[in-house]
């Protein structure tokens, strides 16, 4: 046993004597985290909006009332004819104006039918487009609610595209999205960095003629990282908490448990990794571009999954991050126990599995 | 040897200091048009230093430095186009070929597109490669390697040629092949200034200079030495003095 | 006859298309120091990697103990010391914490085996809480044979242990290994420099993936079987040039400052050719017969 805590303190004194390690392990996650959540949370806090009723009516002044207090939009003006449109963008403070058409209450009562047009001020492109979703989203949400107690069907035509989530939920997105994210890149892409390092030192040579087993090395190797991992996890849940007040709903011991499942799952793909690279720099380069590109971009963390072709679903399907993201999302924001996500639970117990099974085949006892 | 008396490398006084660290305390040497100098001693014992300040790759710190008639200081560019550089790697692209190597080299040092080719088959000729020349550089022993390494290191006729342990690793007949290319570029009198901490490597120089920690410890030919410290060979002289 | 400690038996050894080890036998007897020499690219390291059970052959055998390097590579790995080519420690840790990490990796400690690393480890004491990448290129070399030898083993494996390394460093290392062959430890050595060869009790002499002789240093040279010059003129270059001119030379061969040739007769006439040189404007000559070293050996081998 003591041979094996000399090889886990021996692991410990390589991380924290490499200050780059150190700042990847620890800098990373907390910069990461306060980017990804300013850019967010900036975006669409007290955003200036216009409202043109043409209708005044009492139907839209309550939708006009739930847009408001969604603390996402302030007024900034209310405006009367066609003209002052074009000006109120002009001045560049507003970034969106909704505009009713006359008669809203009554069309809708009478037609089933009734439509707002939102006009986004598309400068910049990305705010317009989530500005314009969540306000259609606000209303959707409004008609859902009030208009469809009744059983007669009502709809408001909104003039839109969705392009953005639509539980209204995207503030908490980058949360799970960055732990994934993190948590791939310590666990995968240190360890493959760190045992392919002992392959190109030539230290790998002298413990593999030594009578350690490849078991005890691969964990000696191994459990640093999952206790690191672990805290970079709890790091990123603290800050989500108490910084841009994300809920945690659910149960934390079980999010810590499906967190330490991702860990292990991460880890087992890293010591595949490094049992096909032969160089640090190759292991980074497969980490990268293998794990990290399809981690970010694949996974539904930036994209949504269901504008994807085809092709790239599939794909999706495959990237263990996709089911750690909803796991946490449906534990921190919808509180749901094992029940709920027990089958992406699966998929990422079978995958760990796998890849573990697949990495202890392929560790050779020798050099070739 | 027929050596001209002319000298081709002055250093006087050479400092060179990294923070309090003295890489090179206070060297003082010539070396003669011609002349094959070896520059010897351990790793870290200040060999290296001293050769990027020769070949204008660093400034000293204080002394005067003259490399083929020209201050290191302020007219390093003139140095440059006089010396030639090999270093243990070789410093050649494996993924090129023989000729391509040459061509790009030549290149650098401005040769016409003319020349390089035709001393390009000259070449060849003399190092009978002609067969081998369109074959990768990777593919090649490394004996080979070493021989087109330095045959580009005096393509462009330099005054001086810089080898940084150049032959380490080879057999024993491609190591002397190798000697007699270097014995054969002093004879059409361009100097070359070795370093190594190979001794072996040192008895085939016409002087040697031997440094430990920063300073010249001795100097003079391989033979003056053996028999000053009444050795059999540089290894037990450099030994006596290191120790 | 000594016990036998290595058996190597018809081992070859390719990697892709190139073959590194040819059909190459061997045996070390317990208690040897035995010296594979030859230059980079000879198969030192493909043959020391198979006797170490990091590589397998593609033919041939090798036991080291008795255990098969290929069945029973767990029993031989308890038993061996091996220091690889390169610097092989945790370049950021220290001397200490390499030295207790190795310890424990063969289940052992610093204690146990410290007597017979002590004269070694005394000398890199000072520098113990040095971090072993800072250390000078001897120490290194120190520290990683200390660290071979830990778990004190049967057989020490060591995969040129002195290259790049200064010649103070290089003689100290050979003194430390001749104490440990007196200790009983079996040492297997691998090295390009040629006059390492005389320091080992056999070696054998490696070119191209083939053992082209293995002996006693000695033996080797006495059956160089003929007659040797050194000779030197004031222009060395045009020496070369112009004994090879003559057709009664045979090699000629540059050695540092002479130039060692033999002749066809294997009998020389020292006088005429000296009369001969002077006739082509050489001065200052000087010829002594002379006894032949490994590497004379090698070259004469090499071109059979």
């Amino acid at each position: 046993m003591s041979r094996f805590w000399g090889f886990v303190k021996k692991e410990f004194n390589h991380i924290f004597r490499d200050y780059r390690t150190m700042l990847i392990l620890f800098g990373m996650p907390v910069a990461q985290i306060l980017i990804f959540g300013y850019v967010v949370s900036n975006e669409i806090k007290d955003i200036k909006i216009a409202i043109y009723d043409k209708s005044k009516d009492n139907v839209t002044q309550e939708i006009t009332n739930k847009i408001l207090s969604s603390g996402y939009f302030v007024l900034d003006k209310n405006i009367d004819n066609d003209n002052q449109v074009e000006e109120a963008f002009k001045k560049g403070i507003i970034r969106e104006v909704i505009v009713f058409e006359p008669h809203f209450a009554e069309k809708l009562e009478r037609e089933g039918k009734a439509s707002i047009q939102i006009l986004a001020d598309a400068s910049d492109a990305n705010t317009a487009n989530i500005v314009s979703n969540y306000t259609s989203a606000i209303i959707r949400t409004y008609m859902k609610n009030e208009l469809m107690k009744g059983d007669l069907p009502f709809e408001i035509d909104t003039n839109v595209q969705i392009l953005y989530n639509k539980e209204l939920k995207g503030v908490y997105m980058f949360v799970p999205g960055t732990m994934a994210l993190i948590l791939m890149l310590v666990s995968a892409m240190m360890t493959s960095i760190s045992i392919t390092r002992e392959k190109e030192m030539g230290t790998m040579e002298v413990l593999l003629v030594s009578p350690l087993r490849s078991m005890p090395i691969i964990l000696g190797k191994v459990i640093p990282y999952v206790g690191l991992a672990f805290v970079n996890a709890l790091v990123i849940i603290a800050l989500s908490y108490f910084v841009f007040d994300m809920p945690i709903q659910g149960n934390l011991a079980f999010l810590l448990l499906e967190t330490l499942l991702f860990i292990l799952m991460a880890l087992s793909l890293g010591i595949l990794i490094s049992t096909v690279s032969k160089s640090q720099m190759m292991a980074m380069f497969i980490s990268m571009f293998a794990l990290m590109l399809p981690t970010m971009l694949l996974s539904g963390f930036i994209f949504p999954i269901e504008n994807m072709p085809k092709i790239l679903q599939w794909l999706s399907a495959i990237m263990p991050a996709r089911y750690f993201i909803v796991i946490v999302k449906n534990i921190m924001i919808k509180g749901s126990g094992f029940m709920v996500v027990w089958k992406e639970t699966l998929f990422l117990v079978g995958i760990t599995i796998l890849f573990l099974g697949i990495s202890i085949k392929k560790f050779k006892v020798r050099l070739e | 040897m027929l050596k001209q008396t002319e000298n081709i490398i002055e250093v006087k006084n050479l400092v060179k200091k990294f923070g309090d660290f003295v890489a090179n305390d206070n060297l003082t040497f010539d070396v003669k048009q011609g002349e094959i100098f070896g520059f010897l001693g351990a790793n870290g014992a200040g060999k290296t230093t001293a050769l990027k300040i020769l070949s204008g790759l660093s400034f000293p710190t204080s002394g005067i430095v003259q490399v083929a008639g020209f201050d290191v200081y302020r007219e390093r560019e003139k140095v440059k186009k006089n010396i030639g550089y090999m270093s243990q790697k070789f410093s050649l692209y494996e993924d090129l070929t023989v000729k391509e190597n040459i061509r790009f080299y030549g290149g650098i040092y401005g040769l016409s597109g003319k020349y390089i080719k035709e001393k390009t088959e000259d070449l060849l000729k003399r190092l009978k490669m002609e067969n081998i020349k369109d074959s990768l550089i990777k593919s090649l022993p490394l004996g080979w390697k070493q021989k087109i390494a330095f045959s580009v290191a005096i393509f462009h006729n330099p005054k001086i040629v810089f080898l940084d342990e150049p032959t380490g690793g080879v057999d024993p007949i491609t190591r002397r092949d190798f000697w007699e290319l270097i014995y054969e570029a002093s004879d059409s009198g361009i100097t070359v200034f070795v370093t190594t901490h190979y001794m072996d490597e040192a008895e085939y120089c016409d002087r040697v200079c031997i440094m430990d920690q920063g300073r010249i410890e001795a100097m003079d030919t391989p033979a003056l030495l053996k028999n000053q410290y009444n050795a059999k060979n540089m290894d037990e002289v450099f030994i006596q003095i290191a120790r | 006859m000594n016990e036998i400690a290595v058996e190597v038996k018809g081992l070859k050894k390719s990697y892709d298309k190139v073959d590194a080890v040819k059909g190459v036998s061997f045996s070390v007897s317990k208690g040897e120091l035995f010296g594979l020499i030859g230059p980079d690219g000879a198969g030192k390291t493909s043959i020391l990697r198979i006797l170490t059970t990091l590589i397998l052959p593609n033919e041939g055998s090798a036991n080291i103990l008795g255990y098969d390097v290929v069945k029973d590579y767990k029993k031989i790995r308890n038993n061996i010391g091996y220091m690889p080519q390169r610097f092989s420690l945790y370049q950021d840790l220290s001397v200490e914490e390499n030295l207790e990490f190795f310890a424990q990796v063969f289940g052992t400690t610093v204690k146990e085996n410290y007597d017979l690393i002590k004269d070694i480890y005394i000398q890199i004491e000072p520098f113990k809480n040095r971090l072993a990448g800072k250390l000078s290129g001897g120490m290194k070399q120190k520290l990683a044979l200390c660290c071979a030898l830990i778990h004190s083993p049967d057989i020490l494996i060591l995969d040129e242990p002195t290259t790049g390394v200064d010649a103070v460093s290089r003689k100290e290392f050979w003194e430390m290994l001749i104490r440990l062959k007196l200790k009983g430890i079996t040492i297997i050595v691998s090295t390009p420099y040629m006059d390492e060869a005389n320091l080992c009790d056999r070696v054998a002499l490696i070119q191209n993936g083939t053992i082209m002789k293995i002996d006693k240093p000695a033996s080797i040279t006495s059956e160089f079987g003929r007659m040797l010059w050194a000779i030197k003129s004031e222009n060395i270059y045009k020496l070369i040039q112009d004994l090879r001119q003559f057709e009664f030379i045979d090699t000629v061969y540059p050695f540092g400052e002479f130039i060692h040739i033999t002749s066809k007769s294997n009998n020389m006439d020292t006088n005429s050719l000296i009369s001969l040189l002077k006739g082509n404007n050489h001065s200052k000559i000087e010829i002594l017969e002379i006894q032949p070293n490994i590497e004379d050996c090698f070259m004469a081998l090499m071109n059979n």
